[in-house]
């Protein structure tokens, strides 16, 4: 069974994006559907001033553990404005789901075997999350001010 | 409504309820999958930590969140419940004023979880390389030397760090402690973050922000990152620091993924204007704290409703003129309180043949009741492992102290040789190298008469079981670490370590010990300082005035075999 990519909370039949690491981006600057593949190491500048043309970024998670990719997403929504697909990759799972898609990814592609209609419902494990991250939630105390005691 | 009482205590709203119970449900489904082999042992793990449980020796370990060690008496009766039904009977208070059992059952975890929630508790992030529980002085609000009452903004901070997207996977665990008073019984130095309520010559609420003191393998004090913070923005230069952590912590050996690793690497210069430079970005946005919203949170660690008494209280002088046992006591146990005619009162679960920190689920229904008869129905935890009535009339202390002691949690040993703080050791801890429970029990027993424990005087005595130093051993005036050479357990000894405003950390004497060894060689640094003291010196003054040399002449002597390593 091959991994899926959920996208914008649905599954996609077809992946076609064409990722490249960030050192050998310039020579893929501008094909279609060419994206870059980073890793968490990288440095983020390098990429700052092709933003605007790049329809594609994957972030590797080379484990689920190494949490750097949340930052990088966060960065890239937040700080430097990037719009288009944010794709996790590499050790992405379910359970992770609700974190990476407030940190800012839109994609995810699933590991192998895994179920994918199971991984849609993850996306929705918390209805009110506490603080603001890079998704349109206000921290909650913000809610409370115009709302009961 | 929980308990009788208006205690001193944050409540739910639906906001935070919901969030606990989807919590409970998500775990469900996540262990569901574990057992029905969905999900890999790997997959599950960090799953499973951040809900508080460790695989141990004989069973999980689940560790329960105790937000700044503040607990009103229905939160009490749950744990205790929690103890009798799905554990066998008892649990273990940590030093981050957390609780631990030590014999769940993993399919019953969401169910205890489910449990916690209708009392306004988790086990979130209390394990995982996340930010962990919120940990304050356990005197907040009643202590003299208090300015500020810091547990507003530690609850500001437990919500903002409750499932923070962006940073449960840390390079490392992560932890910050908060402290509103002169004296550091928060231990704020040696934490990730230390963060200290203080008013500046304006008046104005701020916070000094220490960053990149800890224990564990490498202990550094921390560093001063500012000075002078407004308390809006606590949340959001928290989040600076953890971003420039997260992204450029080491990841590759988690002996040096400890933020106080980047902060020795960069210099805390270098440090300081990477996480300025971030929070320029941050400042004044949308996570900057509203004053609706403090003024919410502060009205509930609101004072409660202290009857206008005496400073001296007649029954109370008569006790201690009538009964030497009651004035021990009080010596040890009892500690100043901001309102006349109250004290603050420490519930000792140190008891010689006890584990230190351990409680009953009998004891801890009977430190509920206590509680609920004499301290507005709250308890505090402390990080040095008992627990605390904030608020207790002086009038009554004399009838608490009996029931007390009815309950065996009248050990009149606060700040003695025998309140020993440990970890679970070898006995349950798969991480330990030794055991820390019986080396604990042999030296309360070696110290079993109390007028020679009382002549020792304030000693504090902390054992680990291994590196990680759970049992903050770096601190302790004398410190016990557990190590492993080949195979078999042997135990470091460090003296001179301090917890505190003047916070130091231990000199280890020299080779280390086997067990059987280790009563006479705490017996031996006693006697050392017996004999040298002056009229007013605590041991750790001795040992500070002296240095090391003579303690450990008089325990390695001349003896030739000392070559244990």
């Amino acid at each position: 069974m091959a991994s899926t990519l959920i996208r914008d909370g649905r599954i996609q039949e077809a992946d076609d994006a064409v990722l490249v690491p960030l050192a050998l981006w310039p020579q893929h600057r501008g094909e279609p559907r060419a994206g870059v593949l980073l890793e968490p190491a990288d440095d983020l500048a390098t990429l700052q001033a092709d933003l605007a043309g790049i329809p594609v970024i994957a972030v590797n998670f080379p484990k689920c553990t190494d949490g750097r990719g949340y930052s990088i997403a966060f960065l890239l929504r937040k700080r430097f404005g990037y719009r288009g697909e944010l794709r996790a990759v590499g050790d992405v799972q379910r359970d992770q789901f609700f974190y990476m898609q407030r940190a800012g990814f839109n994609a995810f592609l699933l590991k192998d075997g895994k179920d994918p209609q199971g991984a849609l419902t993850s996306l929705r494990d918390f209805t009110t999350p506490y603080q603001a991250s890079a998704d349109a939630r206000a921290p909650v105390f913000r809610l409370r001010e115009g709302g009961p005691r | 409504m929980l308990g009788r009482y208006d205690s001193r205590m944050y409540r739910y709203d639906p906001y935070d309820q919901r969030i606990v119970d989807e919590r409970v449900a998500q775990f469900r489904d996540q262990t569901r999958r574990f057992l029905a082999g969905e999900l890999t042992e790997d997959e599950f793990r960090p799953l499973r930590l951040q809900n508080g449980l460790y695989v141990q020796r004989h069973a999980p370990m689940l560790r329960v969140a105790i937000p700044y060690g503040l607990l009103n008496t229905a939160q009490l009766r749950k744990l205790a419940h929690i103890a009798r039904k799905y554990d066998r009977g008892y649990g273990h208070f940590s030093t981050r004023q957390n609780i631990q059992y030590n014999w769940p059952k993993l399919e019953e975890a969401p169910d205890i979880l489910a449990e916690l929630a209708e009392v306004e508790m988790h086990a979130i992030q209390t394990s995982g390389n996340c930010v962990r529980n919120i940990t304050a002085d356990h005197f907040a609000g009643v202590a003299p030397d208090e300015h500020v009452n810091p547990l507003a903004l530690a609850e500001i901070l437990r919500q903002w760090s409750t499932f923070h997207p962006e940073f449960a996977y840390l390079p490392r665990k992560f932890k910050i402690a908060l402290n509103g008073a002169d004296e550091d019984r928060a231990a704020t130095y040696l934490h990730d973050i230390g963060l200290w309520a203080v008013r500046n010559a304006a008046g104005e609420l701020g916070l000094k922000v220490l960053v990149g003191g800890g224990m564990g393998r490498t202990p550094i004090i921390g560093h001063v990152i500012r000075e002078f913070l407004p308390w809006r923005e606590m949340l959001t230069y928290t989040e600076a620091i953890l971003r420039v952590y997260n992204l450029h912590g080491r990841r590759d050996n988690i002996y040096k993924a400890r933020i106080k690793i980047l902060v020795k690497a960069l210099g805390i210069d270098e440090f300081r204007r990477q996480v300025e430079a971030e929070w320029v970005h941050l400042a004044d946005s949308a996570s900057t704290i509203t004053d609706a919203e403090f003024a919410r949170v502060s009205a509930f660690f609101a004072p409660p409703a202290y009857e206008k008494l005496p400073h001296i209280d007649s029954d109370y002088v008569q006790g201690l003129a009538d009964s030497r046992a009651f004035s021990r006591w009080t010596e040890r146990n009892v500690h100043a309180h901001r309102v006349p005619g109250y004290a603050a009162v420490t519930l000792s679960l140190k008891q010689t043949g006890a584990p230190p920190g351990d409680a009953t689920d009998t004891q801890m229904d009977q430190a509920a009741d206590l509680a609920d008869r004499y301290s507005f129905g709250e308890l505090r935890v402390s990080h040095e492992q008992n627990l605390i009535l904030a608020d207790v009339r002086k009038k009554d202390l004399f009838d608490l102290w009996l029931a007390a002691r009815e309950a065996g949690l009248a050990t009149p040993n606060i700040g003695l040789l025998t309140n020993i703080i440990a970890c679970p050791g070898g006995d349950f801890c798969s991480l330990a190298n030794a055991k820390s429970l019986p080396i604990a029990e042999a030296i309360q027993r070696r110290f079993d008469d109390l007028d020679y424990l009382h002549d020792i005087g304030e000693l504090d005595l902390n054992i680990s079981g291994c590196m990680n130093s759970c049992g903050h051993h770096h601190i302790g005036h004398i410190g016990i670490l557990g190590v492993d050479k080949n195979g078999a357990e042997w135990y470091q000894v460090s003296i001179g370590g301090a917890q505190g405003g003047d916070a130091s950390l231990g000199s280890v004497i020299g080779p280390s010990f086997a067990a059987a060894e280790m009563p006479d060689v705490v017996a031996k640094l006693v006697d050392t300082y017996i004999d040298h003291r002056t009229a007013e010196e605590r041991f750790i003054d001795t040992v500070k005035r002296i240095g090391i040399a003579p303690f450990k002449q008089r325990v390695y002597g001349d003896a030739k075999e000392v070559a244990h390593g």
